[in-house]
């Protein structure tokens, strides 16, 4: 393990659970709180595994996942998509941006640390 | 279409109810077995002396032998019949099947209908829940928080090191998190509790508006007396939901108006004098005729020398009133036949558009429609009227000539025989049953 994370989330009390269980792990686990940026930061840190939520301030993670993916150096980043809505529409939409993986909140510690384990040994 | 072709059917049931043999019965009413067969098995029409006698025979008021199941109740069960496919329903024996089982034959045209209610409450919920900012706000912030707790209270329940200053953390995570989520979900809750539509309970208001008028007989003895608007409103809006109070409210806002303008006393006589007539009526009285449609529709019965039926819609088409005749039945939801002259007043507003109607596979009765569409409102600057339409429609007037070619039009698409028609919006129910 060891690798390095970006968690892409607004939510201050889910990103200091998600970075100690990970940092736990062993994980380097770098936050970002804003969609407009965002890609820029993704470009700018190189992280193995990206965690990017949908409702971000300024931009949806969708858009940001679209423009990722457009960019050849990223058309393979492990992304894990993270959305408080279930509905099978959200994950298609998620599908289609390019999401390697999608998560419905409220979901456990275990899974994002299963799903960020598996997206890096890809 | 539902002609009456049971009559056979009846005689064969109440024959064998009494215990008496073809033979008996085709004996004791002169006609030879063989023909008394084929009448029970509807394949001759039977009527005049030999449908009284056999109903004497058989001890039953004749019109027990030829009265039909109600022709709304077969179209309902024929769209019961459409909406599952899958189940090959014997459609063509649905006249039998309401005939013998009248009392089953209406639970299941009443759960038909139930269903679709339900269906259109389900869709309005789904579209709430999707379009309703508000809604789709409170929930991803609750799902957020919740989150946020689950994984931080996992921390400190699973193994695992979690050393003080972190668990001091988390524990206060939890506790400010906790309090939030119990903020948003009382807010959320207010805001349920206040939109006091249960569309579950209580279908589309419209419907509910009209199921509330058609149990008043369209009519508003309290407002004809020139009484008070709110007591009619407590009176007749008694268990309706509030949007549907809401446009009881209004219609009887425009009740009093037009009562007020043209009063019974004056009315009558008038309608004595020149039969429900709106532009006789108009000229007669001075008075608007589309406010002379409204007044005939609510009329008593005995004011009246003929039952008139009314539609009214708006721009849209949309009818926000109707009050069916036997002959000129009107579709409780959905969109009616766009043949009507309701529709073609809106191309014309402010002409009365007169002629015969008849309605395709009913009795064929003649009847008469004058129709007229005009500005819901006076005239504003600078901004085109909003139209409404009304439709009057009466048995054919005396002296009027019944046409060679009377122009035939249908309730609405789904129930609706005429199959090659330039107004056809979706197959008929009808047709498929044919085939």
């Amino acid at each position: 393990m060891g690798g390095q994370v970006l968690l892409i989330e607004d939510e201050p009390n889910i990103i200091e659970a998600i970075r100690f269980i990970l940092s736990r792990d062993g994980w380097q686990v770098h936050t970002h709180s804003n969609g407009t940026d965002a890609a820029q930061i993704v470009r700018d840190r190189a992280p193995d595994v990206v965690i990017l939520d949908v409702m971000l301030p300024g931009r949806s993670g969708y858009d940001i996942l679209r423009e990722l993916r457009e960019d050849p150096a990223h058309s393979e980043l492990p992304v894990l998509m993270l959305t408080a809505r279930g509905q099978s529409k959200d994950r298609e939409m998620a599908e289609r941006a390019g999401a390697s993986r999608f998560m419905t909140k409220p979901f456990s510690n275990a899974e994002v640390l299963d799903a960020v384990r598996a997206l890096s040994a890809q | 279409m539902p002609r009456d072709t049971l009559t056979g059917s009846r005689i064969r049931e109440r024959r064998v109810l009494r215990g008496m043999k073809q033979a008996d019965l085709a004996r004791k009413a002169g006609i030879s077995a063989s023909y008394l067969n084929l009448i029970e098995h509807n394949r001759r029409r039977i009527g005049g002396k030999l449908l009284l006698s056999i109903a004497e025979i058989l001890r039953v008021e004749p019109a027990a032998l030829t009265e039909g199941a109600g022709a709304a109740l077969i179209a309902s069960l024929r769209e019961a019949a459409a909406d599952m496919p899958q189940v090959s329903s014997e459609l063509d024996r649905v006249d039998e099947f309401a005939g013998r089982f009248p009392g089953w034959a209406q639970v299941l045209a009443d759960s038909h209908s139930r269903v679709a209610q339900l269906e259109r409450s389900l869709e309005t919920l789904n579209d709430r829940m999707t379009h309703d900012p508000h809604l789709a706000a409170s929930l991803h912030e609750m799902l957020s928080t919740v989150t946020a707790i689950r994984s931080a209270a996992s921390i400190l329940a699973e193994p695992g090191e979690v050393d003080a200053e972190w668990q001091a953390r988390f524990h206060r995570n939890i506790y400010e998190d906790s309090a939030r989520l119990a903020e948003t979900s009382r807010g959320l809750v207010t805001y349920l509790e206040a939109d006091e539509t249960s569309p579950l309970e209580t279908g589309a208001p419209q419907e509910e508006l009209d199921a509330a008028l058609e149990k008043a007989g369209h009519t508003v003895p309290e407002l004809e007396a020139g009484g008070d608007r709110d007591a009619a409103l407590s009176a007749l809006g008694r268990g309706l939901s509030g949007p549907a109070r809401g446009l009881l409210r209004g219609w009887l806002d425009r009740y009093a108006a037009d009562a007020a303008a043209l009063p019974l006393d004056r009315l009558r006589p008038a309608v004595e004098e020149h039969g429900p007539d709106p532009a006789a009526l108009a000229a007669a009285l001075g008075a608007d005729p589309a406010r002379i449609m409204r007044r005939l529709a609510a009329m008593p019965p005995e004011d009246l020398p003929t039952p008139v039926g009314l539609a009214i819609c708006d721009s849209s088409g949309v009818l926000t009133y109707r009050k069916p005749l036997p002959d000129f039945p009107m579709p409780r939801f959905g969109a009616a036949c766009p043949l009507w002259p309701l529709y073609r007043a809106l191309s014309r507003p402010h002409v009365i558009l007169a002629g015969p109607v008849m309605q395709v596979g009913r009795t064929g009765t003649l009847l008469w429609a004058d129709a007229l569409a005009t500005p819901q409102a006076g005239p504003a600057v600078n901004a085109d009227p909003l139209y409404q339409a009304q439709m009057l429609v009466r048995p054919l007037p005396q002296g009027a000539d019944p046409p060679a070619t009377p122009p035939q039009l249908g309730v609405a698409c789904r129930v609706c025989p005429r199959e090659s028609c330039e107004g056809r919006r979706e197959p008929s129910i009808l047709a498929s049953a044919r085939r």
